[in-house]
């Protein structure tokens, strides 16, 4: 079956540099796609070219089995695509922005009454119809941009970091949203800086200065995560029970890396001593032995308040510091020309 | 014990809509406060009046000192504000910025050459100064935008979402800085959307339609609430007041 989504080699430069570098993707037909990267990255860039709003230096984009080269104007009718800063009016209610897009799309008559309702209903947003969008929480706009890129039943949606300042509860509510698009078999590429949401896509592409520095299901790039990863925590009655370490510093001698994690720090260890590590699976929850001895002893040298070492499995938010700073490394499935350069400081 | 914040039962009303109801806050000078709360739950309402730029309906407040009512005009010399929001003009270079809002914030000419070689030295913004600011990456924006809050040596930082849209490696970065400035005396008040982030903070509040649902440290709040992180106890707060709502 033919890919949802197929890009070959797409580079674009953007400003004097270099913001997609060739890249090649696939994303099936369905699938939740994310895409994450730093700042820079070129997940905006690439969400602009799928949009077909933007050309590719080089390289091609297929999308639903069309050339976007040639024929922008009829993947447009079967697109959804929502920017960072999506343009709902402010002064319109909830009701009279669904229609206006729906106007847009020529979609009239009960097919346009008939829709609208259904996507009220689909964003919750009926007990709020007659409320103008101005007036809405942060939230509630994001749930009724979704609703508008929806009204003339895209087959691929491109959603430009959704949840930008949406709080926990509502990016929960957004998610549910868009694994229900998912199931009806519709594809989504969704770009986000939240590596919890990343953790819910079917597949992954890590940008990285243009380039693709991993690329995979979550689970498989939690199992190419290389080190032991302890989670370091203070004493329960210490004065100063969050614990941090400058990123400038060096981590402890025998450990790769060390960064704060939601109170507690994060330190990895590189396989080492007598434990052989290959395909040994970290044992949650548990508190144990490090390769040679104690690792609270071994982290107390660089962390005096350090009091206790629990092994954990990595997040993809552990997997991105590592790959991010190249002490973790993914072979990209596409052909070796899509490599991206000077990756490697 | 020194206080940069305090109020009274502040309260902010429009027309029958109560967006804050009586909070009492008490931030002590060098403190990393977390601001937190539901999109809508009045938060940028009270960072306002906190700021001196909206009249509270009643209740009291001192800022760095200052009586939010009466003295709003000092206590704006001596807090900086920085949001996702915030205004840097995107045409204008690094330097360009930095001088511009130095010297709004009314620093002299040789006091702000100084501050501003300082600043660039601290965020690392040295090799950029001459970049147009609308070219770089939004991490490098937010810590311009830093920055410029910071020159005018504010006792207070009050930042609103700073790290919304940034990834996890320049989120780590800037949460280093606010560590800095704090360990230099500096009070950082903050809001944010990621609920891992703010277990850094060395205190913490959760907001609910315009109401302090629960104040303390992470460690003790996490604690007497039963819940393994705050973004559990975070859902758990929010959930339990719609649930009252819906019945």
């Amino acid at each position: 079956m033919e890919p949802a989504v197929a890009i070959r080699d797409l580079a674009k430069d953007h400003a004097g540099e270099k913001a997609l570098r060739g890249i090649s993707i696939d994303v099936p037909n369905p699938c939740l796609f994310g895409i994450i990267g730093a700042d820079g990255a070129g997940k905006s860039t690439l969400m602009n070219i799928l949009a077909t709003l933007t050309d590719p230096d080089s390289g091609s984009v297929r999308e639903l089995g069309r050339d976007a080269a040639r024929e922008f104007a009829s993947i447009r009718e079967d697109i959804g695509y929502m920017p960072q800063r999506f343009s709902l009016y402010q002064d319109l209610s909830v009701e009279e922005n669904l229609d206006f897009f729906a106007d847009i799309f020529g979609i009239s008559g009960k097919d346009k009454t008939d829709r609208m309702d259904h996507l009220l209903g689909f964003a919750g947003l009926k007990p709020f119809k007659g409320r103008r969008a101005g007036q809405l929480s942060g939230g509630m706009k994001q749930k009724l941009a979704l609703a508008c890129t929806l009204v003339h039943h895209p087959k691929l949606l491109l959603l430009d970091e959704p949840t930008v300042g949406v709080d926990p509860v509502a990016r929960r509510d957004f998610w549910t949203m868009l694994k229900s698009l998912r199931a009806e078999g519709i594809t989504l590429m969704v770009s986000t800086p939240y590596m919890d949401e990343a953790a819910l896509c079917d597949s992954l592409v890590l940008l990285h200065e243009g380039g693709i520095l991993a690329e995979g299901t979550p689970a498989q790039l939690l199992a190419a995560y290389p080190y032991r990863l302890y989670r370091v925590e203070a004493a329960p009655d210490a004065a100063v029970s969050t614990l941090n370490y400058p990123g400038d510093k060096p981590p402890p001698p025998g450990f790769v890396l060390i960064y704060p994690s939601g109170g507690t720090l994060h330190a990895a260890e590189a396989p080492g001593g007598e434990a052989p590590l290959a395909g040994e699976a970290p044992v949650a929850g548990g508190r144990t032995q490090g390769p040679s001895g104690d690792p609270v002893q071994r982290l107390r040298v660089a962390v005096p308040e350090a009091y206790s070492a629990t092994l954990i499995q990595p997040s993809l938010e552990d997997c991105f510091f590592a790959l991010l700073s190249g002490k973790m490394v993914m072979k990209p499935k596409s052909a070796p020309g899509a490599l991206p350069a000077g990756t490697g400081s | 014990m020194e206080y940069s914040i305090r109020t009274e039962r502040l309260s902010k009303r429009f027309g029958s809509f109560t967006a804050v109801d009586h909070i009492d806050l008490a931030v002590a000078k060098g403190e990393i406060f977390g601001f937190l709360g539901a999109n809508g739950a009045g938060k940028t309402t009270a960072i306002r009046m906190l700021c001196g730029l909206l009249v509270p309906t009643s209740g009291t407040g001192y800022v760095a000192g200052f009586d939010i009512l009466k003295e709003s005009e000092k206590i704006r010399t001596r807090i900086g504000y920085m949001s996702q929001k915030f205004s840097l003009y995107p045409d204008l270079s690094v330097d360009q910025n930095l001088r511009l809002y130095g010297r709004l914030y009314g620093l002299g000419k040789k006091d702000l050459e100084g501050r501003i070689r300082e600043m660039a030295a601290f965020l690392g913004l040295d090799p950029l100064l001459k970049r147009v600011t609308g070219s770089l990456p939004w991490g490098w924006q937010q810590r311009l935008s830093l920055a410029c809050a910071n020159l005018h040596r504010p006792e207070i930082l009050f930042l609103d979402e700073p790290t919304g849209s940034v990834d996890p490696v320049s989120r780590r970065n800037f949460w280093d800085l606010i560590h800095r400035l704090s360990s230099q005396g500096t009070t950082i008040f903050i809001t944010s959307h990621y609920m891992d982030e703010v277990e850094y903070c060395h205190r913490l509040s959760i907001m609910i339609e315009g109401r302090i649902a629960a104040m303390g440290t992470p460690r003790d709040l996490k604690r007497e609430s039963g819940c393994a992180s705050i973004h559990e106890l975070f859902l758990k707060l929010v959930e339990s007041k719609s649930a009252q709502a819906g019945a």
